[in-house]
């Protein structure tokens, strides 16, 4: 993934930054929908672990994106990146990333999916 | 064929037996358009959450944009985003991000339709103009997506035809009317985008 958006700088959301040692981008990029969920390695590290690591891990027992995340610990999205990452480095959490085909659309199959599950909303 | 990240994760169990955890797939869609179109009203109405907020970090505003929606929000230095969830069986949810409409937002598009299944560009025919930016960046970029009029009360001021024309939107761009705040309006207009962008892949 490029280099877009927030990783250029920022002003009134410093702060922030400094939970994440005032890295903005994490060892792997996560679309915002990327979907996260504890692992049991996630569920008997919680003891050991502090603040925003600590949230995401409680809050994702149950599977979440990184933008509800974002949303439900009041963290930019950048930094909810970087801590999910990170995490998922450790092998605390696994994620799911969206599928796409060449033209970084879904595939067919995908739509399909998709199309057979709002029809059955 | 397809690739990117497996929603399976082969975990070794705490007591070195394997456990498997399957992490649901993300799908997402784009609802975008101009200032007070309704995009939010459109995710509430079919999202299984109240629709969340999430802000995202502006870095540079550079000036002189042309900015054609006029300027009724002042710079920022976060774009917030409202977005909702839709459970499309166990294994597959749907987001959809309702996106700021204006040209200034673009620097957040690119990461924002990557993967997309497409979008939904909200219009207001009483103010048509507000949509051009993310219709003109759609096209740009290949991104699939259908028209909706957003009808308050059933009541359109513009025939749909005279809207095409208007909007000078080629024939094969679905353009439906919708109600913001009818779930089944939205959920017509969400599977309309699905088969466009399954016609557009080849499907």
């Amino acid at each position: 993934m490029t280099d877009q958006g927030w990783d250029r700088g920022l002003s009134a959301r410093v702060r922030p930054y400094a939970i994440t040692g005032g890295r903005t981008r994490g060892s792997t990029d996560l679309p915002y929908e990327t979907i996260i969920q504890t692992t049991p390695e996630g569920q008997q590290a919680l003891p050991r672990l502090v603040m925003e690591r600590r949230r995401v891990i409680e809050i994702c027992g149950h599977p979440l994106s990184v933008a509800e995340i974002s949303a439900h610990l009041k963290l930019a999205l950048g930094v909810a990146m970087v801590i999910v990452s990170d995490l998922k480095s450790e092998g605390l959490v696994a994620t799911s990333q969206p599928r796409t085909s060449r033209d970084d659309r879904p595939d067919i199959e995908l739509l399909e999916r998709v199309l057979d599950g709002l029809r059955r909303l | 064929m397809a690739s990117g990240d497996s929603d399976t994760t082969t975990l070794q169990g705490p007591t070195g037996s394997d456990t498997t955890l399957t992490v649901p797939l993300p799908v997402k869609m784009i609802v975008a358009g101009g200032f007070a179109v309704g995009k939010t009203t459109t995710v509430g109405a079919i999202s299984e959450i109240e629709p969340l907020t999430t802000e995202a970090a502006i870095t540079q505003v550079s000036a002189g944009v042309d900015d054609m929606t006029g300027a009724e929000e002042k710079r920022s230095t976060t774009v917030a985003m409202d977005f909702g969830r839709v459970g499309l069986g166990p294994e597959l949810v749907l987001y959809l991000f309702g996106t700021p409409g204006q040209e200034r937002f673009r620097f957040m598009w690119d990461d924002l339709v990557r993967g997309a299944v497409g979008a939904v560009v909200l219009v207001d025919t009483t103010r048509l103009a507000d949509c051009f930016p993310a219709i003109d960046y759609f096209e740009s970029r290949n991104v699939p997506f259908v028209i909706a009029l957003n009808c308050f009360n059933g009541q359109v001021t513009h025939a749909v035809e005279e809207v095409r024309e208007a909007l000078q939107i080629d024939g094969g761009v679905p353009m439906i009317l919708m109600d913001a705040r009818d779930r089944e309006s939205v959920r017509a207009t969400l599977i309309e985008l699905v088969r466009h962008a399954m016609a557009r892949a080849g499907g």
